[in-house]
């Protein structure tokens, strides 16, 4: 959105409404670099960014560790998602089936674990099943909630599609299976990808439930660091791992974004325009 | 699965059923207030606060929830900031979802046709009233469906706060896991709760989505 052009809020603003635009302009800078002077100060008051409290991060112990705490959380973050996309899948089938009981039995499975919260299911698994194997807990609990939301966005992309061509491919002779496998769902998997992603996104921040359930992933790494270290540098410590999640959040949805605009070079160009 | 009717099970599950609600009603109320002031900066015609309600979002959005718990949890008291740990959990949970609301707002704002805008300013309507009988009206039914999952996804974040010294379901289920009642007994009426949360936010909206429907 440009400023020099009408937005659904907005006309084209004349000479005096960019004076107005501009002054807001600078007030807000001004609030702005005000507000990030009065953080970084109150930091620097209280004495964290001294060098006895950044200490620690010279070790090398302590930087292995660093390391160690996000490929724990990667480690969990791949599982999960091969677990949530393989139960998706199984869901959605189960979904979209032709036999009742089977449609009943996987849409209640799905609501039921839509309506979970992540943290409950993972603490009951720890609690009950994985007592010793806290990432098993994680990724079996990142799983099957991930994977049931999974499935809505599958079923969702699948109904999507036309209907016209499956009908069209019934009358052709084809068979339920080559239905899905030869129309529906190569027609389906480009529009659904971007939210596909996004629910993989999700999961990559939900491993950090891991924390409470003693897994040693990035967080609980930090809070090791944090409670062992001279000084207690919470403060630096979380100055160090908060960029490290946000960077692997954002490569995620960059990908998304890269394959979102990969499929609008296609020829399914549908629609899209009227935005 | 009698196990809420032993000892004073069930008055600790009803006050771990009411630290849960009222953690997402606050919460609900400060991410929909900080929600819309941050989606007003990010379609304003000002570049300099749109740059920072999308730094903003973009931040937040992709931190962990569990990260903010321990951010209000243990980086605030090193500055000196002494907050209960039910206030740092309402804002926490606020901060997390209100990035979520902004992200709701903006996009329902952007599915109003231009067209409508235009041909409100055609008959002579201020900014004041286009917004208000023209663009938020349609915005808001187009809203209403993502701002359900993203308020019904609120108590359910809830459950985090549990773990950073705030008392609601997610503790009942700590307390009589430590007490070692089975796991799945608590585990029934922990899930018998959630599903009575969400179903009855989803009843309301989708009422409300009755009562604001159009036809077109």
């Amino acid at each position: 959105m440009n400023s020099r052009s009408a937005s659904v809020l907005y006309d084209v603003p004349g000479p005096r409404a960019r004076l107005r635009y501009r002054l807001a302009g600078a007030l807000g800078a001004l609030g702005i670099a005000a507000l990030l002077w009065w953080i970084v100060s109150t930091l620097s008051d209280k004495g964290q960014f001294d060098a006895r409290l950044w200490e620690s991060f010279e070790y090398n112990a302590v930087q292995q560790r660093i390391l160690d705490g996000a490929l724990a959380t990667l480690k969990a973050f791949g599982l999960a998602a091969v677990g949530s996309l393989v139960l998706g899948v199984l869901f959605a089938v189960g979904r979209l089936s032709d036999h009742r009981p089977v449609r009943a039995v996987c849409t209640a499975v799905v609501q039921f674990f839509r309506a979970m919260p992540l943290l409950i299911m993972i603490f009951a698994l720890y609690a009950a099943v994985f007592t010793a194997e806290p990432m098993w807990a994680l990724v079996v609990g990142l799983s099957v909630y991930n994977g049931a939301v999974q499935a809505e966005i599958i079923r969702s992309g699948i109904n999507a599609v036309p209907r016209g061509q499956g009908e069209a491919a019934y009358a052709l002779g084809l068979r339920k299976t080559q239905v899905m496998t030869l129309l529906l769902v190569p027609q389906s998997v480009r529009a659904m990808l971007p939210a596909i992603i996004g629910q993989l996104v999700v999961t990559l921040k939900d491993t950090s439930l891991g924390y409470i359930i003693t897994y040693p992933e990035l967080l609980f790494v930090g809070k090791w660091i944090a409670s062992n270290s001279d000084g207690y540098p919470y403060i630096p410590v979380l100055l160090v791992i908060t960029p490290i999640y946000i960077a692997m959040c954002l490569a995620l949805s960059g990908l998304a974004r890269w394959i979102e605009s990969r499929g609008r070079r296609g020829a399914n160009r549908r629609g899209a325009a009227a935005a | 699965m009698g196990i809420l009717f032993e000892k004073d099970n069930f008055s600790l599950f009803v006050r771990g059923f009411v630290g849960t609600i009222e953690l997402s009603a606050l919460s609900a109320l400060f991410a929909l207030l900080l929600g819309i002031m941050l989606a007003a900066f990010r379609v304003s015609p000002v570049p300099v606060l749109r740059a920072f309600g999308t730094a903003w979002v973009t931040v937040f959005r992709n931190t962990p929830l569990t990260l903010l718990f321990f951010v209000v949890t243990f980086m605030l008291p090193r500055l000196d900031v002494h907050i209960s740990s039910f206030t740092a959990a309402v804002a926490a949970l606020s901060v997390y979802t209100g990035s979520f609301v902004c992200e709701v707002l903006r996009a329902g704002i952007n599915t109003v046709p231009l067209g409508q805008a235009e041909a409100a300013r055609s008959l002579g309507m201020g900014f004041g009233q286009t917004l208000g009988l023209v663009v938020l009206p349609q915005a808001g039914r187009a809203v209403i469906a993502p701002l359900g999952s993203v308020f019904i996804a609120l108590p359910r974040n809830s459950a985090v706060a549990g773990a950073f010294n705030v008392f609601e379901l997610f503790s009942v289920q700590k307390t009589w896991s430590e007490d070692s009642y089975p796991i799945f007994a608590s585990f029934f009426w922990l899930a018998l709760a959630y599903l009575a949360i969400g179903f009855s936010i989803s009843s309301v909206l989708s009422l409300l989505e009755r009562r604001m429907a159009v036809a077109r």
